[in-house]
This record gives C-alpha cells, structure tokens and sequence, in this order.
C-alpha cells in the first residue's frame, strides 16, 4: 500500500500525459485493487499497481497458533479455492512430520480440489463475461457454482470457509449420498460448459474484445514470476498436477491445456479446457475412490474418532493433549507447492520443534501473476484494462494475506 | 514416507548437481549445504548471491528458469540473524533448489537479484517491508503490503503479534 498522497508516478511527467487513479473501490478489479495509470489519451503509456488494501498479516498470525489452528486461516487467504490452500498447507506439515496418508483420504483431496477448481474457474468466468459485458453468462456459472458449494456443505458443513482437509487426512467421513451428488454433479457438468461455450467462445463481440489484448510472451510470463493457466495460455507447459505430482494425482490422466497465442482469449480457452479437465479427473476419482481409513494413523497428531474418546482412555488423553498442548513438529523447513487455480500455490513453512510454527510463508500465484498486469497494458487502450485484470484472475485476500 | 536424517556434509551432498555446479564456480561461496526431506538448501555467502542465482539460471544443463519465491525468516536474537531464502526451479529437470544467505542483524543488506529475474520486484519489496532487509539495486525498493509511513518490519520476531499500542 503505497503513495496515497503522492499521486504522480514519478517526478517530471511530461505534460501531455495524465495520471489516472483507478481503485482500490472499483467494481472490475475483483477487490481492492488500485491502479495508477499514466495515460496519453487512451493509452496506457506506464501502470503501477497498488496493493495491501487487504494485508492481514496473515503470516504473523500463523507463528501464534498451533499447527492444527492454522488450517482455517488457510481458508481465509484465497477465499474462492480454500480447499487447494488447506491441501497445500496440511500437505507440508505432513511433509515435516512424515506421515502417511491413506489411498481414501488422498482422493478425496484430489476429488475436492478439482471441485474447487471448477467452483473458482466459474467465478472467474462469470465475473470476467460481466467485465466485458456479457451479463447473462454470470447467471449461468453460478447456476453450477451453487451446487458445487452444496457439495463443500454437504461434505464440511461450510460453503465456503471449509477447513475440510486436516494435518494427517480428512476432518470428517463423507455423508450417506455423498458421492451420488457428486456423481450427479460432474455427469451434467459438461453440458453445462456447452452452454457457457456457446454463449461466448464464438460470439463475435467476445472476440473482438479479447482477441489481440493484454499480450504477454511465455519469456516475459516466465521471468514475471507467472504460472498457472495465466502462463499455459503462453505457451509454458507447466502444471504441478502432472509435473511434480502431489496427493496421488500421478494415478490421474489428465490433460494440460496450453495456448501458444499468449492472450486474453486464449486464457480463457485454456480456463474453459481446464473446467473440461477438472471435471474429468473429479470423476475418475469418484469411479476408483478407495475404501478405508480417512485419516493417518498417528495418534499423536490426529484428532480421535468421537466414539473412540467415548470408550478409549487413551483416546481421551490424546485429544486433550493434541487440543491444549498441540504436536510438536521435528525441526526443519519445507517448501510444498501445489496447483491451484491461479497457479503454483507455495507453502514454506520452518519449524523448530515446538507446537507452533516458526514461520509459515505463502508463496501465492496472484501475487506473482500480478506483476505480468503492466507488461499486458502498457502501450494498449484504458478499456482494455478490465480485460486483462480478468484474465489473470487475481484474488486480492490472496495478493496481500 | 518415513523420515530420514538430514544429510548436512557437504562432502556426501557434491554429487548434487547444482552444488556440483556451484562448487566448480566458486567453492568460497558455498557455505553450507543440507539435504532433508528430500529437499536440497544451499547456503550462499552474501557477496556472491546475484551471480550464484545467475549462473544457476544459466547453466545449459540445470536451467534454473524460474524464481518461484523470495522470503525471509528472522532467527532473533541469534546471528547471524536473517536468512532470505530464495526458491528455484528448474522445469526441464522438474527440480527445485533452495538457496539461501545469512544476515548479520546490524546490517541487513546484500544484493537485488531483479536484474537476473524481474518477478523477484515484488518478492523482495515484500521482503523489506516485512522484514527490513535492504536489497542494494532494487529500482523501486518501497514499502508493498504495509502503508508507507509505517514504523516497523511486522514481521520480524521482535514485532508483538498485536502490533505496537
């Protein structure tokens, strides 16, 4: 958060150029993002964006909890995947205990996070159609969005703020007819992306809007710090899913869009493909869930079973030590990265061997790809703006945790 | 997976080929190197850093192409007392690489490596918002997340959780 009271971009501007604020309180920059703009008529001739308008200190709060309290503030962060920050979360702690995680609970996980994939990619998609103006696409995306969250309630009890995955598995067993919704769910979920796609991807007035903006090259996608489908629709063929497998998702086959083309059209084909992908790799999960066990078998770290504690002393003794003591955690540092929506999602968590960590670090992709918006603006018109904020689908809890 | 101790010899860990590498370039500006977790730290000596980083980048066989992060973790009161810590991959090999370097509490300071990686801007503003570390040739080295005119690194040990009241 920066220059509020120093407008200019820098000292001795020419004269011909103005500059123009726009944000943080502005309706298509998806939070409180703030840009400064200098402009020459219509175009964009410098960009800087400003952000920390939602800078909670996210990171220093983690050092003051225990590692099992962590996870609900792993929600907190990318409020439209908080499914894919508590696996990237728990996933490392594990990493630093070493735990084993059983075959249900590790497709369970891969099965929710592409739920939420599908359930960010349709905010994304409804949000960015309205941007450019299409307004009935966002009705139709969060038709789907909304069944989706019934799926994260029915399973966590929580539309949106889950905390569903926990240090050593699942918090919970998956209610009776669970997966029949599911099922449900990802069998008319295709259909669904035909109606989107026939709405927009060969609408003519979407084209023109999209087609040729917010350029940017796979080099200067790479050397910005970008991944994600951001970076795929520009050619880098990168996705954490395939390429350094998390979670089981090497027993997934999958695709990986990518585009060549490098611009906002093309990163909302490579989004539209991936929704297609997703809901491919939710349904495997769902034909080959395993049975069995839904969380590791460490007594010492993971919370007993209800009925356990009814009738097991030592069951009884281990929730109440895991509850006001925490577990301790060898010391060490990892570093756990996983694909979310918007890219390469990184935990680096240090631990010292108490019950609280050390230091947790977030290494979030809207961040990163954020840095790439001045690169896809600058030299092109103000109306183009609104378009590439979408199509690199930032969320601003996400940016400044 | 059951865990392993970490391999801290430096002699056990020189067939890694991005210490191997590091090694050959300069051997006084590896410091220490650890293996754990399957996950390899190579400590840097601060003067050296942006050519470490930059050879790494490079190097036609590692090909450390992208910067994946840049933070910091503070070890007050001990010293040295910072350690910014830098992550690497490497896509074609799919490899990561961690690499680091030590600060001395009074003087935090070492070298910008944007010149090597534009996305390392934001990382390292953040870096010396949160923490106070200077990074020497940063072309616009200011406060990101926190208001300008704040006091303090917030996230430096020595920082109350509640902030200053």
């Amino acid at each position: 958060m920066g220059h509020l009271t120093q407008p200019l971009l820098e000292p001795g501007a020419e004269d011909r150029t103005m500059t123009l604020n726009m944000g943080p309180q502005h309706p298509s920059t998806h939070g409180v993002l703030r840009l400064l703009l200098e402009i020459d008529g219509e175009n964009i001739v410098r960009m800087r964006p400003d952000i920390g308008y939602l800078h909670t200190g996210i990171e220093k709060t983690f050092e003051a909890k225990f590692y099992q309290q962590c996870v609900v503030l792993t929600d907190r962060m990318d409020y439209l995947c908080p499914l894919t920050n508590n696996l990237a979360y728990c996933l490392a702690v594990e990493k630093l205990l070493g735990l084993e995680i059983p075959a249900k609970a590790q497709w369970m996980r891969v099965m929710l996070n592409e739920l939420t994939r599908i359930n960010s990619h349709l905010v994304w998609l409804g949000s960015h159609a309205l941007d450019i103006g299409a307004m009935s696409v966002f009705l139709y995306c969060f038709r789907e969005r909304e069944d989706v969250l019934r799926l994260f309630e029915m399973v966590s009890g929580q539309r949106m703020m889950t905390s569903y995955f926990r240090i050593g598995g699942l918090a919970l067993e998956p209610p009776v007819g669970f997966f029949e919704h599911v099922r449900k769910f990802v069998n008319a979920f295709p259909s669904k992306v035909d109606e989107y796609e026939s709405l927009l991807t060969q609408n003519p007035i979407w084209m023109r809007r999209l087609k040729g903006v917010g350029h940017i090259t796979a080099e200067d996608a790479l050397a910005l710090g970008a991944t994600g489908p951001t970076a795929r629709a520009s050619g880098v063929d990168w996705d954490l899913r395939r390429d350094q497998p998390y979670s089981g998702y090497e027993n997934f086959k999958f695709n990986v869009p990518v585009s060549n083309v490098g611009d906002v059209y093309a990163r909302y084909l490579v989004r539209v493909q991936e929704l297609r992908e997703s809901n491919e790799i939710a349904c495997q999960a769902l034909d080959g869930m395993p049975e069995g066990p839904i969380k590791a078998d460490a007594p010492k770290v993971v919370l007993p079973d209800r009925e356990k504690m009814k009738t097991q002393m030592e069951a009884l003794i281990y929730h109440f030590k895991i509850v006001t003591e925490g577990f301790t955690v060898p010391a060490s540092e990892v570093y756990q990265a996983v694909e979310s929506p918007r890219g390469e999602m990184g935990y680096y968590i240090v631990s010292d061997g108490t019950p609280k960590p050390y230091r947790v670090h977030m290494r979030s992709p809207s961040f990163a790809n954020l840095q790439t918006l001045p690169k896809m603006c600058e030299g092109q018109l103000i109306a183009d703006v609104v378009a590439a904020i979408g199509s690199i689908d930032i969320v601003l809890g996400d940016v400044d945790r | 997976m059951p865990l392993t101790p970490a391999i801290t010899d430096l002699e056990q860990l020189k067939d890694r080929p991005a210490l191997a590498r590091l090694l050959a370039w300069n051997a006084t500006a590896v410091t220490e190197a650890r293996f754990d977790r399957d996950e390899l730290t190579i400590y840097i000596d601060r003067p050296f850093i942006r050519e470490a980083v930059a050879r790494l980048r490079d190097d036609q066989e590692l090909r450390f192409n992208f910067l994946a992060d840049v933070t910091c973790v503070d070890w007050h009161p001990g010293e040295p007392r910072f350690e910014v810590v830098y992550e690497l991959l490497s896509m074609a090999r799919k490899e990561r690489l961690r690499l680091k370097v030590r600060l001395p509490g009074a003087d935090p300071k070492l070298d910008s490596v944007t010149s090597v990686w534009p996305s390392a801007n934001w990382f390292e503003r953040e870096v010396f918002d949160l923490f106070g570390i200077h990074f020497e040739g940063h072309p616009d080295l200011r406060r990101i997340m926190m208001p300008e005119n704040w006091k303090g690194h917030p996230l430096r040990k020595d920082y109350p959780v509640e902030g200053y009241r």
